[in-house]
């Protein structure tokens, strides 16, 4: 089994194809891969509480990983306190880190 | 180590390009002895049409000698021995005729994705 | 330290078109501050990112002069990222593709940029623990 890192910086309400990503993130959970997604740049905002339409919060629910840039987060003044549940603020060391490790990882 | 080159975006600059970047540097680096394997999805799935003419284009007296032969780089990639697949989804998503498609080209569902990409080292995403 | 490990990085897109340069500096920045040696292969536009010639300018609307403004310039982060690399004893290369700035002609890079052709990123991608492709869209 694989771990996926699927980075994802586009704003899930504007970009249609986000949803193809996340469906193709829970084809690899089901599929008993570990995923990681990786909120960054404007990627971040549908994961401010309140968003609608945040379907990469079931990715978390299922048991993906649903992490968020904490630079994009700031930049665009979303606290971590208030985030979708299931949604961690990370650093980019993060990344670093998964794609030593080997992960595959999906610039999306 | 093995590769899969996914294409998503389409179109971009192909003209100024006279090719696709992404099917281009795929052709360059099979030629560097890279062992890859291409997945086209979402736009890039219009590649594989046939009747793709973009002839003609000109600007006062400068005119285009060498538009891209999108279908013929894929078909010369294929004939690279480097498989080409295609999201079948995507194709009907977009209204394509499979009988219009490039012979050759693997026809996958979205659900087969992850199967094909567990073939692969490594995953890079165009 | 995990100085034995590469990690490689492709990026595509020019300077001040999007967001996906700055996040690709911040990733080189990441992994060289932990101790990890970069390689980088600028394809297309982003062979633009190390070019000489970017100028800073005053910003009226700012208020700021030429000097106040201190607009950034990629090919200062460039060179940044490089001294950061030299300082920590770690390479970065930096590769970006011949054809590319030819046709862009952008060919005054920053000491420490060659010129170099897709093979170099099927080379880098073999040497190194992982591959990032950050394409434009």
């Amino acid at each position: 089994m694989s771990h996926y890192l699927v980075l994802e910086s586009r704003d899930c309400l504007e970009s249609r194809d986000s949803k193809k990503m996340a469906t193709l993130a829970e084809e690899l959970v089901q599929a008993g891969h570990q995923v990681t997604v990786f909120l960054i740049q404007n990627g971040v905002l549908g994961a401010r509480s309140g968003a609608v339409d945040f379907f990469w919060g079931e990715m978390a629910d299922r048991g993906g990983e649903v992490l968020a840039d904490e630079f994009s987060l700031r930049e665009r003044g979303i606290p971590a306190q208030g985030l979708h549940p299931g949604v961690e603020p990370a650093s980019l060391d993060r990344v670093i880190d998964l794609m030593a490790s080997g992960c595959k990882v999906i610039w999306h | 180590m093995k590769c899969l080159q996914v294409v998503e975006t389409a179109y971009r600059a192909t003209l100024e390009e006279q090719d696709d970047p992404v099917v281009w540097i795929c052709h360059a680096m099979k030629g560097a002895g890279a062992d890859l394997g291409v997945l086209l999805r979402s736009g890039a799935v219009n590649y594989a049409v046939t009747g793709q003419d973009p002839s003609g284009l000109a600007f006062g007296d400068w005119a285009q000698k060498h538009p891209p032969d999108l279908q013929g780089d894929l078909r010369a990639l294929m004939e690279k021995r480097v498989p080409v697949y295609l999201v079948m989804e995507d194709a009907m998503e977009r209204g394509l005729d499979p009988e219009t498609l490039l012979e050759g080209i693997q026809l996958l569902s979205w659900s087969e994705v992850p199967a094909l990409m567990e073939d692969y080292d490594q995953v890079w995403h165009w | 330290m995990n100085s034995n490990l590469t990690l490689t990085f492709s990026l595509m897109d020019p300077p001040y078109e999007n967001a996906r340069s700055t996040t690709a500096f911040r990733l080189i920045e990441a992994a060289l501050r932990k101790g990890f040696h970069v390689n980088v292969f600028a394809y297309e536009g982003a062979v633009a990112l190390p070019f000489l010639q970017q100028r800073a300018h005053a910003n009226a609307v700012h208020g700021r002069d030429v000097e106040q403004e201190e607009h950034p310039l990629p090919h200062q982060w460039v060179q940044s990222l490089m001294r950061l690399a030299e300082e920590k004893g770690l390479q970065l290369q930096w590769v970006n593709c011949g054809l590319c700035v030819d046709e862009r002609g952008v060919d005054q890079a920053v000491s420490g940029v060659r010129r170099g052709t897709p093979g170099d990123l099927w080379q880098f991608a073999q040497q190194s623990v992982n591959t990032l492709i950050i394409p434009a869209s």
